[in-house]
């Protein structure tokens, strides 16, 4: 394709990102934050807990405010405001070699972001969910150290075996009625059972319009970009699971989809290319690194960041019958980070396969070797094992600096071209 | 034999790697199984109880030259996650059965799944210890643990292990502890008489043996040292904090007191030292193992005791040891160790005792700029 017709293709998929999704979704953010700056100056209770797997709906029940500082990280990333966050943390003894999603939220807490004058109330209570990831414990520990809060670690056993024990069951239970017990001591509430069923058919309701538009991405073209449009509906999926705000939106989200599909419609003009993209996006360069891909219309049709908080479309969904079991059962098996490196090449073989991709682009992530220690081996496991072409590119999701973007272009281009001979050559 | 020849038969067995020990071992012990482990804290009684041979699995220092690991993990990964994954691409792992991870870090978890797809014939088992230990459901929890991976080596091995098997092993592992805690409370009290390398050598070597023969090397080593003498010079006392997984090279633990330091206390292979006291052996095993995780562990960074901030257990093992100064000594990269700097640093400062960070990798084979400064280090606490 030549030059002029691929860069006007990237510009008019630009335009073609924005839906009523990526609008309605942006609005219930900002709910959520203006939610957040409130309870900041009236005290009400907040509780700061991770993406991953989490157990929101418990808090929700005693309307504890839930706090992502990934999200509010990940937002100063896109707003370009990392970097000197980052350099304050790194003051006091961060090493450049940490998750920069940690060091972007402690320079923010430094610099006076939680609390009565900030945007983020400091929490009466730092609940990390762990996951499988260690770095979570360490942030956790030191929000706890630096606001003062107390500290609850529900502790996961990670997913060695196919299914958890009852064992691992019992366990993770156990202390979510810890969790309960602590909560009902903030809010000075009792627990009602109802009301999280309640909450958790709301979970559910989501859950399922999520998949739903996941699966709409079969076809072809698939009708929004799964990595990075997808943030438009993690968004909800996991700060605003359990709400009516949030069933809602995928209510109307799936029609929406649905009508695109019917009528023939992508997010860009000609989808050329299908990937699966594993790794987080970086978020200070998010536009420029999409546009990357966009100018050879590839689209990625399923990818791994979006099931960090829940991996939902293989069937698994919150059940209000079962209420603290299948919280603990999203919380052992069911989202990304508490699962196997192989288990995730696993997860990604069934989306090339299943949602007939071309490639596997991987985005190794410099902060989080959660998610990239290894990664050159499933590139291994990718090209040579299932001969499915793999690019593998570098960069950061919080910090600017691990950005370089032409570097970053000549390997895509490179991918690609090679991509496109071969598509030609099959022909 | 002397303390040196003792020194130097820990050196020279050190020098082989993992496989070659258990192809040796098991030749000895028709029908025997061993197992390697990463570090940092494995429940080696339920390995011994089995009548395999545990051995330390803790990469391959300056042995080791990449050739395949370094394109299966970036540059921002740790040295000790790649080497290990060499020796086992340059088939220095083959004569070990199997190999166990445990929950330290991100890294050491993806690491577990590398090895089990490229080595499919080992046994590779991932351990889940608590991080919530202040649950009381963690005790419960981390016995049922134990049993599942007794179960699997029970597997392993085709027969069963008893509870006296296990009762046998804590003992005897028991011994091995008090014997390594004797040798740091030498150095503590005469940092003079043995170095910061002999103990690393004597106590890495602990990794490289069975049991059975460490425990009279070691024996015989605490023997000699009495018979050492010597002048206390005048230097900087410190507690090394920070190298509790990827080991530093003796070169550099070498320059350390070269530059003026005594050595009182440090974390190096502490998985293979962790309890503060003996496991009991008067009730259930699994359970007493369980038990002493969580109540008679050291502090580390890689194990989460909400009850007590680790920054505390650093602070009453300088005054333990009246030590002057810390020496903060992370792998380079290696995220537990560096988060936990940031605590640690805050309590140090507060508790206005002075440290120092110095990164390491293991397979570094120059020193000048670390001597460097660590000496400006040393004279700034020794003439300011
Ligand atoms: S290391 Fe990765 S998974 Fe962990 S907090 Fe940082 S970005 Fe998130
Ligand atoms: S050196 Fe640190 S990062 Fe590397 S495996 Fe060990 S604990 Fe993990």
């Amino acid at each position: 394709m030549a030059e002029a017709a691929k860069a006007t293709q990237a510009v008019k998929g630009e335009h073609g990102y924005h839906g009523n999704v990526h609008e309605r979704s942006k609005a219930l953010m900002e709910a959520w934050a203006a939610e957040s700056a409130r309870r900041a100056r009236t005290g009400e209770p907040s509780a700061t807990i991770m993406i991953s797997g989490n157990c929101v709906e418990i808090l929700r029940a005693f309307d504890i405010h839930p706090l992502f500082p990934e999200v509010s990280a990940l937002q100063m990333a896109i707003r370009k405001q990392s970097l000197p966050l980052i350099l304050k943390a790194e003051q006091v003894g961060y090493s450049s070699d940490n998750c920069a999603y940690v060091k972007a939220d402690i320079g923010y807490l430094l610099s006076g972001g939680y609390g009565p004058e900030g945007t983020l109330p400091r929490p009466a209570l730092v609940l990390c969910n762990y996951v499988g990831r260690n770095v979570y414990v360490k942030w956790f520990e030191h929000l706890a150290e630096f606001t003062k809060a107390p500290l609850y670690v529900l502790d996961i056993p990670f997913l060695r075996e196919a299914r958890p024990s009852p064992d691992d069951v019992a366990y993770v239970v156990r202390q979510l009625r810890e969790v309960i017990a602590l909560c009902e001591g903030i809010t000075g509430k009792r627990f009602d059972i109802d009301r999280l069923r309640e909450i958790l058919a709301y979970s559910a309701r989501a859950e399922e319009g999520w998949v739903r538009a996941k699966e709409l991405c079969k076809a072809h073209p698939a009708p929004f970009d799964a990595y990075f449009d997808s943030i438009n509906m993690m968004g909800p999926i996991n700060v605003l699971r359990g709400t009516r705000e949030c069933a809602e939106f995928f209510d109307a989200a799936v029609p929406e989809y649905e009508g695109m599909v019917a009528r023939g419609e992508g997010p860009l003009p000609e989808e050329r290319f299908r990937t699966v993209v594993e790794g987080p996006p970086p978020y200070p360069y998010y536009r420029s690194f999409r546009n990357l891909f966009a100018k050879w219309g590839a689209v990625a049709v399923q990818s791994t960041y979006s099931t960090v908080g829940g991996i939902w479309e293989f069937g698994f969904r919150h059940d209000p019958e079962r209420p603290l079991e299948s919280i603990a059962e999203q919380m052992l098996v069911q989202n990304l980070t508490n699962r196997s490196l192989l288990d995730r090449y696993g997860q990604i073989r069934a989306y090339v396969e299943g949602w007939r991709a071309d490639a596997l682009v991987i985005h190794s992530i410099k902060s989080c070797r959660l998610f990239s220690a290894g990664q050159g081996d499933m590139r291994e496991y990718f090209t040579k094992e299932l001969g499915v072409p793999t690019l593998l590119v570098e960069s950061d999701l919080e910090d600017p600096r691990y950005y370089a973007e032409a570097q970053m272009r000549n390997r895509i281009d490179a991918f690609f071209e090679a991509l496109e001979h071969k598509k030609v050559m099959g022909r | 034999m002397t303390f040196e020849a003792i020194v130097e038969e820990c050196r020279a067995r050190l020098a082989r790697p993992p496989g070659e020990v258990a192809a040796t071992w098991k030749a000895e012990h028709p029908g025997g199984r061993a197992i390697g482990c990463f570090p940092v804290y494995t429940p080696l009684e339920l390995i011994h109880a089995a009548g395999a041979l545990p051995l330390a699995v803790a990469g391959g220092g300056t042995t080791v030259e990449l050739t395949h690991a370094d394109s299966r993990f970036q540059s921002f990964v740790c040295s000790i996650a790649k080497t290990t994954l060499e020796l086992g691409f340059q088939g220095r792992l083959a004569g070990l059965d199997g190999v166990l991870f445990h929950s330290i870090c991100d890294v050491a978890r993806n690491l577990s799944s590398v090895m089990r797809r490229n080595f499919p014939d080992l046994f590779v088992e991932y351990l889940h210890l608590p991080q919530n230990t202040a649950s009381e459901a963690a005790v419960d929890y981390l016995e049922a643990e134990y049993r599942r991976l007794l179960a699997r080596l029970e597997g392993l091995v085709g027969h069963p292990v008893t509870d006296d098997d296990l009762a046998r092993s804590i003992l005897a592992h028991n011994w091995r502890r008090g014997l390594l805690r004797r040798l740091y409370a030498f150095r503590a009290q005469a940092p003079h008489l043995l170095s910061l390398a002999e103990c690393a050598l004597l106590t890495r070597a602990a990794g490289a043996m069975p049991v059975e023969s460490y425990g009279p090397l070691l024996e015989a080593a605490l023997v000699a040292l009495g018979a050492r003498e010597g002048r206390l010079k005048d230097r900087v006392r410190v507690v090394v904090e920070g190298a509790f997984c990827e080991q530093p090279p003796l070169g550099l633990l070498e320059v350390i007191e070269e530059a003026g330091c005594y050595v009182l206390d440090d974390d190096l292979m502490t998985g293979w030292r962790w309890f503060t006291e003996d496991v009991p052996v008067d009730g259930a095993p699994l359970r007493a193992l369980a038990e002493a995780y969580r109540d008679r562990s050291e502090y580390s960074s890689i194990r989460h005791d909400w009850r007590k901030p680790k920054a505390q257990g650093l602070l009453e093992k300088v005054r333990r040891a009246g030590a002057d100064a810390v020496l903060f000594l992370p792998a380079k990269f290696c995220e537990p160790a560096l988060f936990d700097y940031v605590l640690y640093r805050e309590a140090l400062e507060r508790e206005g005792i002075p440290h120092l960070v110095v990164e390491f990798e293991e397979k570094q084979w120059t020193f000048e700029r670390t001597r460097n400064e660590i000496e400006t280090f040393v004279e700034s606490l020794l003439f300011d």
